[in-house]
């Protein structure tokens, strides 16, 4: 089985954001950046599916500069096989333009499965699985929180809102990978001298025009601090009271 | 003057609230272009026509209905072949969808078949010139950003609870029209879809969430969340990632970055210190309540009103309170 997971370098979520001097960016000074965990799930599945069928090989794909290497050989680490930088200055918001890099990459590839992360926390869309499915005319299932591969099909479920949903797909497929499916392994130490020796391929992209452009990036109005009602039960009577009077949700 | 289409979601066969919401969305979006038509599309197995009418009662002028028996659960393929054709055939100023479960299945492959630029999690939208102009959060919740989206049509998927469905009655013209793949040739299947509970408000749309996390100490005495839930009795209840982590809730249940994002009109927070991730599944609630026993939480940053005590104590008390306000409605 031939398996190729794209992935994305993030920064740390657990910052305080500045926006950049164009007001149209974040300032990336002091930002920490790792492999998204979307995309950690979804390599780890590769790296399972792989490991059951005693054979196949894992391709990590990623979009960006230079410092998407860094995020590529934490992948081999983990035990990818091989891994293709597709080189850009930096990488676009617009997912429909990083969707269409991908697939011309990944198309002629033979690649039975091609797996995505749900979202990217930093632009938050959760499109560019789908859209390359789309590109590359192969069947698509989103947000998969359980996969069972049988030879040219397969089964997945999907979480909705309150609900569940089964689902049964035809390979070659692109799947996108929500939390749940498994909990992704750490490098080892000998994971990571071998990734050191594993190839990386570095190819130069030009990126398509982008339809969608940001215009203006702020931090949204801090809510303002709220009050303790107080403490206990005893405080019961005056939370309904404010929750009937003050924000009228009763 | 620029007609616009919006994706009517269904669950068990009749439209969602948020199929509401897009019609509504795209009924704004119509009026912000000098007044075009809303259309909507719709697709269900037998019986799904007749529910349709509904959406006329939302502001859409027509309604393209997809009637088949092999419709009955969501069909990816089917629904995106049959909206990029329908978007085609209307030149559409916007595509509107939801950012639901569904909705963010859908509207990417429809963008896809159309080359048309798309945002997601929109929380609002202008029509300025050429562009339609959003906003969308971005690094989970901690920055806005306004986006710009040229071409026609723009596709966008709205976050659910930002747009209140507004009655605003139109012909609502049932038109029956063949799927445009003929559901046999689909190469993705739902063979099922199982709800999460018994009649169990589903967590997108409710207009009051109540989530409960580690504090409750035990999956049994999730049922004081549900109690509260059912003397509010329009609640859903959710979960921290601590809580289904430990098997307490489904992942389903989860609100957070990286489970649902939820904005209802009420919010309670139940035994959760709020961390970073579970913030931005919530934040943008309109009036966030919390319950913790340490006055030092920081989900107590957040929250508009907090009680500072044991869930084991106030949550009775609280429901009792419910149960007697609603009395007096
Ligand atoms: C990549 C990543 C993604 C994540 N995604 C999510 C996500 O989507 N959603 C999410 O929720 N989390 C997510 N998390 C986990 C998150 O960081 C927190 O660990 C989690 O939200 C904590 O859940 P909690 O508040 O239930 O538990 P805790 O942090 O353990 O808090 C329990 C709270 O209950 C209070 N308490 C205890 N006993 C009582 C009592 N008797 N009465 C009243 N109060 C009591 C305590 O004071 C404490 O504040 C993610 C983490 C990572 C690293
Ligand atoms: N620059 C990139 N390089 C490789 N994969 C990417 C890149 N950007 C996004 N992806 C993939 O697409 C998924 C969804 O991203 P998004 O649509 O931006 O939310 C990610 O989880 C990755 O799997």
């Amino acid at each position: 089985m031939k398996i190729a997971v794209c992935i994305k370098r993030v920064p740390d979520m657990d910052v305080r954001f500045k926006i950049g001097a164009d007001s149209a960016s974040v300032d990336e000074t002091g930002l920490k950046y790792d492999l998204n965990d979307f995309d950690a799930w979804a390599v780890e599945a590769a790296l399972q599916l792989r490991e059951k069928a005693g054979a196949g090989e894992v391709t990590v794909v990623s979009l960006g500069p230079d410092a998407a290497q860094e995020t590529l050989r934490k992948a081999l680490s983990m035990g990818a096989d091989k891994a293709i930088h597709l080189k850009t200055e930096r990488i676009p918001f617009d997912s429909s333009v990083i969707a269409k890099a991908l697939a011309d990459e990944l198309r002629g590839g033979s690649y039975d499965l091609i797996l995505f992360g749900k979202m990217a926390p930093d632009t938050a869309n959760g499109v560019t699985g789908p859209i390359a499915a789309e590109l590359l005319g192969v069947a698509c299932v989103t947000a998969i929180s359980s996969l069972e591969v049988n030879g040219q099909t397969g089964t997945a479920k999907r979480e909705l809102e309150g609900a569940q949903e089964f689902v049964e797909f035809k390979l070659p497929a692109v799947l996108t990978v929500d939390e749940g499916l498994n909990t992704a392994r750490y490098p080892t130490l000998k994971g990571i001298m071998a990734a050191k020796k594993k190839p990386l391929e570095v190819k130069p992209v030009q990126l398509g025009e982008s339809k969608v452009n940001v215009k203006k990036m702020e931090l949204p109005a801090e809510r303002s601090a709220g009050k303790i009602v107080g403490e206990g039960a005893a405080a019961v009577p005056e939370l309904v009271r404010l929750l009937q009077t003050e924000a009228k949700v009763i | 003057m620029a007609n616009v289409l919006a994706f009517a979601e269904t669950r068990d066969g009749a439209p969602r609230k948020v199929a509401l919401e897009a019609i509504t969305a795209a009924r704004m979006l119509a009026d912000a272009t000098g007044g075009g038509e809303v259309h909507a599309l719709i697709l269900g197995a037998a019986g799904v026509s007749e529910k349709a009418k509904q959406l006329g009662e939302y502001g859409a002028d027509v309604v393209y209905v997809v009637e088949h028996a092999a419709l009955a659960n969501y069909s990816p393929e089917v629904a995106a072949a049959t909206a990029a054709d329908r978007a085609k055939q209307g030149g559409y100023r916007a595509v509107v969808f939801s950012t639901s479960a569904q909705g963010r299945d859908l509207a990417p492959r429809v963008a896809a078949k159309l080359d048309a630029g798309i945002v997601t999690d929109v929380t609002s939208f202008k029509v300025e010139g050429d562009a339609i102009t959003v906003t969308h959060p971005m690094n989970i919740g901690k920055v806005g950003a306004t986006v710009s989206i040229s071409g026609t049509p723009a596709v966008i998927a709205m976050r659910p609870n930002v747009i209140a469905p507004a009655a605003n009655a139109k012909a609502g013209k049932i038109e029956l029209i063949q799927p445009a793949l003929d559901p046999a040739q689909a190469r993705v299947t739902v063979k099922e879809t199982k709800q999460g509970g018994g009649g169990k408000l589903d967590l997108a749309e409710a207009p009051i969430v109540i989530a409960g996390g580690r504090g409750l100490k035990a999956a049994e005495n999730f049922k004081l969340v549900e109690d509260l839930a059912a003397a509010f009795g329009n609640a859903a209840v959710g979960a921290t990632r601590a809580v289904t982590d430990d098997g307490w809730r489904p992942h389903s249940d989860q609100i957070g970055q990286t489970g649902r994002l939820v904005s209802p009109d009420l919010y309670i927070a139940v035994g959760i210190s709020g961390a970073v991730q579970h913030l931005a599944g919530m934040r943008t609630s309109k009036t966030i309540v919390a319950i913790n026993k340490d006055k030092e939480a920081p989900i107590f940053k957040l929250a508009d009103y907090g009680i500072v005590g044991d869930v084991f104590e106030v949550m009775p008390a609280l429901t009792e309170a419910i149960k007697e306000a609603k009395k007096g409605h």
